[in-house]
């Protein structure tokens, strides 16, 4: 059966109070997830204060001034800061997020940051997508052809290329893949809002050859027949894409082939 | 015990099963059929509350009534069983408890609606 409650050894308890930074005027509170591997303690939630005079707007500029000026150990994935690299997905809020994209002044009351849910925890707002990344290479994401290649380029006109709007931003950060309740429940057989994404994203590409072949593994139960359209995918995309709708596309190829 | 399976090896699994489109197609037109058909059933029931038993049978064995309310009963039935498979997949786990379970939502839906024809047939044809 689905497990609905935590197991012992996960429930979140109530962890330390970081000092206040001396001086500072303008602070804003941090509720933190950590959970450490080196040890056998329960997650906890830690809480931190952030002076905003000395600190950039956004959630992940807290966590960053936090890492240097206060603990060092609270560990966490970070790259780009401007949204294009996918590193910094966490929930924020209450909500699956980028913590470079997301305002510290979007969010009322303290700042709450936890890992993405309902995935193994590396450290602290480290998730392990290895599952989810497994699946991505499932689908094969990539050109495929049997014509032989052409010398110059594979010629696509402006209209198809246009189909490819509103996918080819993805940036793989597994918000929505986390935040869908059917994924939750099926993670290793249902491919996940982001992957679905994806594999639409090679189905309508009118330079790959291989639709046939990547509807016949996509038609199972569960690959795909799990989404339910919850949306949860498309109200949490940090992107504005709309995963839901690439899953129902996906599922008019499948009746429109056989009717 | 550590299961040291690649996680492309857990995705993967055991394939494609190549189905569930067909389930999938088949709730939406049941879907369909199920609106009108219940709009009926809603109405009859409205239109006979309070209506004496002689009434009701009368009524129930007139053949438009008769044939709206069979086919409800196996449109309603019918998506029942497959929005119900769906439910149990989702949340079910264990492979035995999932078997047993869409074994029982086979049968349930089928011997309502034998019990639910049957009862029907007798109205519409007297006996």
């Amino acid at each position: 059966m689905v497990q609905l409650t935590l197991p012992k050894n996960s429930k979140v308890k109530q962890g330390k109070v970081w000092p206040k930074p001396e001086g500072a005027t303008n602070l804003r509170e941090y509720r933190i997830y950590r959970w450490s591997p080196d040890d056998t303690e329960n997650p906890r939630v830690d809480t931190y204060y952030v002076d905003l005079d000395d600190c950039g707007p956004m959630v992940l500029d807290g966590l960053i001034w936090i890492k240097n000026k206060v603990d060092s150990t609270l560990t966490f994935r970070r790259s780009c800061r401007e949204g294009i690299c996918g590193s910094c997905a966490m929930n924020i809020d209450g909500a699956n997020t980028l913590a470079c994209t997301k305002g510290m002044d979007d969010i009322g009351g303290a700042v709450r940051v936890y890992p993405l849910p309902h995935m193994p925890v590396v450290k602290d707002l480290v998730p392990d997508l290895s599952i989810p990344y497994a699946q991505l290479s499932s689908i094969e994401p990539w050109l495929q052809t049997v014509t032989p290649e052409p010398a110059i380029e594979w010629k696509q006109s402006h209209e198809d290329r246009a189909k490819l709007d509103g996918l080819y931003e993805c940036i793989l950060c597994f918000c929505c893949q986390t935040s869908c309740p059917s994924y939750w429940w099926n993670g290793e057989r249902y491919l996940g809002p982001a992957v679905l994404l994806q594999a639409y994203r090679w189905l309508i590409d009118s330079r790959d050859e291989a639709t046939g072949e990547r509807l016949d593994k996509l038609e199972d139960p569960f690959r795909l027949y799990r989404c339910h359209t919850i949306m949860n995918c498309t109200q949490t995309c940090p992107k504005g894409l709309n995963p839901a709708k690439a899953i129902a596309e996906i599922k008019k190829m499948m009746v429109e082939r056989r009717v | 015990m550590a299961d040291m399976r690649t996680p492309l090896n857990k995705v993967r699994g055991l394939g494609s099963a190549r189905g569930g489109t067909e389930h999938f197609w088949r709730q939406r037109l049941t879907a369909v059929s199920n609106i009108p058909l219940i709009i009926f059933f809603i109405g009859f029931v409205a239109a006979y509350s309070g209506s004496s038993y002689e009434e009701i049978r009368a009524a129930l064995a007139q053949p438009v009534s008769a044939l709206l309310m069979g086919l409800a009963f196996v449109s309603v039935l019918y998506h029942m069983r497959l929005g119900m498979q769906v439910i149990i997949e989702d949340y079910v786990h264990g492979e035995g408890w999932k078997i047993a379970l869409i074994l029982l939502n086979t049968f349930f839906p089928v011997i309502v609606g034998a019990i639910a024809l049957y009862s029907l047939l007798r109205i519409a044809f007297g006996g």
